[in-house]
């Protein structure tokens, strides 16, 4: 399978203040990357050097088996989508106008929105199965809508590798459920998916390969079950974690 | 285009037209609407109708610099306004944020304050709005561990105080029976004194400035996401942000070199336009301009008619716009969001 997002040898951070360092990652169609680690511990450091809108302090990023660092802006957003942490929008677009703001990277600079990116941006909104919601001003979603309404924006970019920063914060059971069954889905249908948030036992639910960055730089990888340990959580939050088994299903439980 | 808002279009073009043609019959020298289309017709058609001199002499003369100057100086604020409410994704600010019309304020005074021809000081005018911008763009763009935005505005700020302290000592170093009237009267802003030439010079620059916001009016949606998702939908940020300032200055500077400074306009029409079409920019500008130049020229026939003496216009649209402010300002939460 061919490799969509490679980083070789990267430190991420800035020149005064380094993040992280020596990270190797290698993501295929179909995979699913939970980023793991505490407030402040680099995950949107990490995601925004991944998308080059922050120079990587050492090693290098590729897309599709180039130099990201070579690559338009407009290249990295036809390969890399981008779903970043949720905030309230300032205007009031409809959800299919911000859709159709993901066609950007298709259109000339002078040039509105055609036939085909208007076909590409409904089939987003279908894909994510929010059509009751086209018309509906983003400023009036609530945070699970707007997280539909962003992924789907992400999609209408072409993009066959999704980055989402913490997409399930601050929802509800049902829609971080919701948001997590998507991710499932388009990873089988053959988009690489990185996702980060801060509870361990979404890895379980929906990754093949789980980052955890603890405090320190110090970085483990690997399959959910060999880094989802105890003695791991307890390195990067700092508590006691108990992980179970119900039926074939693990969860991650704290220990008060 | 929604049905709603092709309404919003047909209904703020016909207010146009009623407007500009009672600007026309109204003033001093009143004017039959029968004399008025007697001498379009004269005009356009070299229909020969029998109509008074006089009438002749103050639409061509009088009224049509002035009309079309109040139009012309609405539309480019109004556009301007849009522009930079959409870039600063703060529908609060206004032209005069970045010290814009503060540093053509400064070009103008200090022209008079030399008393140099109206060209110069026209001139000046223009030379101070975009050197107000530069400075400004320069120290935003040197600070660079704060939010770009906020470094944008805060520099404007401060600019702009600078610049209005340095008109304050012109004034107060200024000959009162000569110069003196002539800076308040540019300050308050005025379309008494417009000439044809003072238009032929100006609306060019109007005009450049429109073009490439006119360009670039589907992409200019992408400013108003955060910097980091305008970059990963594959816009070039700092480049395109450049152009539009370039552009929302030149119209800004070409209005005040026509007019002096009248305040408000580029804040109250942009978010009027919005409310009545959204925020998409495409559907908001032409409508903005549309409103703009009504708006001005409804408030530039008040100002020469309600009194024996002309007021202000600077002064009749801070009245109508503050209140409006404060009630934005109140009401905020739903409209700009």
């Amino acid at each position: 399978m061919a490799v969509m997002l490679e980083a070789r040898g990267l430190g991420y951070g800035y020149p005064q203040r380094p993040v992280g360092r020596d990270l190797d990652l290698a993501l295929a169609a179909g995979d699913v990357l939970c980023v793991l680690g505490p407030n402040g511990g680099g995950k949107t450091t990490l995601f925004r050097t991944l998308l080059g809108l922050l120079p990587p302090q050492a090693g290098a990023v590729l897309l599709d088996g180039q130099a990201l660092a070579a690559m338009p802006r407009g290249e990295v957003a036809r390969r890399a989508g981008y779903v970043p942490q949720g905030h309230a929008p300032q205007f009031a677009f409809t959800v299919r106008e911000a859709v159709l703001m993901g066609r950007t990277s298709h259109i000339g600079l002078f040039a509105a929105p055609g036939a085909a990116d208007r076909d590409a941006a409904e089939r987003a909104i279908r894909a994510l199965g929010i059509g009751e919601l086209a018309e509906r001003l983003v400023t009036e979603l609530s945070g699970g809508e707007r997280q539909l309404a962003m992924i789907a924006r992400a999609l209408a970019q072409g993009a066959r590798l999704l980055v989402l920063d913490e997409p399930t914060a601050s929802l509800d059971f049902g829609n971080q459920v919701r948001v997590l069954r998507e991710i499932r889905r388009l990873a089988a249908e053959g988009y690489a998916v990185v996702f980060s948030t801060h509870d361990p036992g979404q890895a379980f639910l929906a990754a093949s390969r789980v980052l955890l960055l603890a405090p320190g730089g110090a970085l483990r990888q690997g399959a959910p079950p060999e880094v989802i340990t105890p003695e791991n959580l307890r390195t990067a939050y700092g508590v006691e974690v108990r992980v179970a088994a119900v039926g074939d299903m693990r969860v991650c439980l704290p220990a008060l | 285009m929604s049905p709603r808002a092709v309404l919003t279009y047909v209904l703020a073009l016909s207010a146009l037209l009623v407007l500009t043609a009672f600007a026309f019959a109204v003033g001093r020298f009143p004017l039959a609407l029968g004399d008025l289309a007697a001498l379009v017709a004269n005009q356009l058609f070299g229909a020969g109708y029998a109509i008074p001199p006089t009438a002749e002499t103050v639409v061509l003369q009088v009224r049509g610099p002035r009309i079309l100057a109040a139009l012309l100086v609405g539309a480019a604020l109004a556009a301007a306004g849009t522009a930079y409410q959409g870039m600063f994704r703060n529908p609060l600010v206004s032209p005069d944020l970045l010290g814009v019309s503060a540093g053509a304020a400064l070009g103008a005074v200090l022209g008079i304050f030399f008393s140099q021809s109206v060209l110069v000081i026209q001139l000046g005018a223009f030379a101070g709005g975009l050197l107000a911008v530069a400075v400004v763009y320069a120290v935003g763009a040197s600070v660079r561990r704060h939010d770009p935005i906020l470094a944008l505005i805060l520099a404007g700020i401060v600019i702009g105080t600078l610049f209005g302290s340095l008109i304050g000592l012109l004034k107060y170093l200024a000959d009162p029976y000569n110069q003196l009237p002539a800076i308040t009267f540019w300050l308050l802003g005025s379309l008494a004194a417009v000439a044809p030439r003072d238009l032929a010079l100006a609306a060019p620059f109007a005009v450049a400035g429109l073009v490439p916001l006119y360009l670039l009016r589907w992409r200019m949606n992408l400013l108003s996401l955060s910097d980091d998702e305008a970059r990963a939908l594959g816009v070039s940020v700092a480049r395109l942000r450049i152009a539009v300032v370039c552009a929302a200055t030149l119209m800004t500077a070409a209005a005040v070199a026509i007019s002096g400074i009248i305040g408000w306009v580029g804040l109250l029409i942009p978010h009027a336009s919005r409310l009545l079409v959204g925020p998409e920019f495409s559907r908001l500008l032409p409508l903005s301009m549309l409103l703009g130049a009504a708006f001005l020229l409804a408030v530039d026939t008040l100002s020469r008619t309600i009194a024996p003496i002309e007021v202000p216009p600077g002064v009749l649209t801070a009245l109508i716009g503050t209140p409006f402010f404060l009630w934005l300002f109140a009401t905020a939460r739903r409209s700009w969001q």
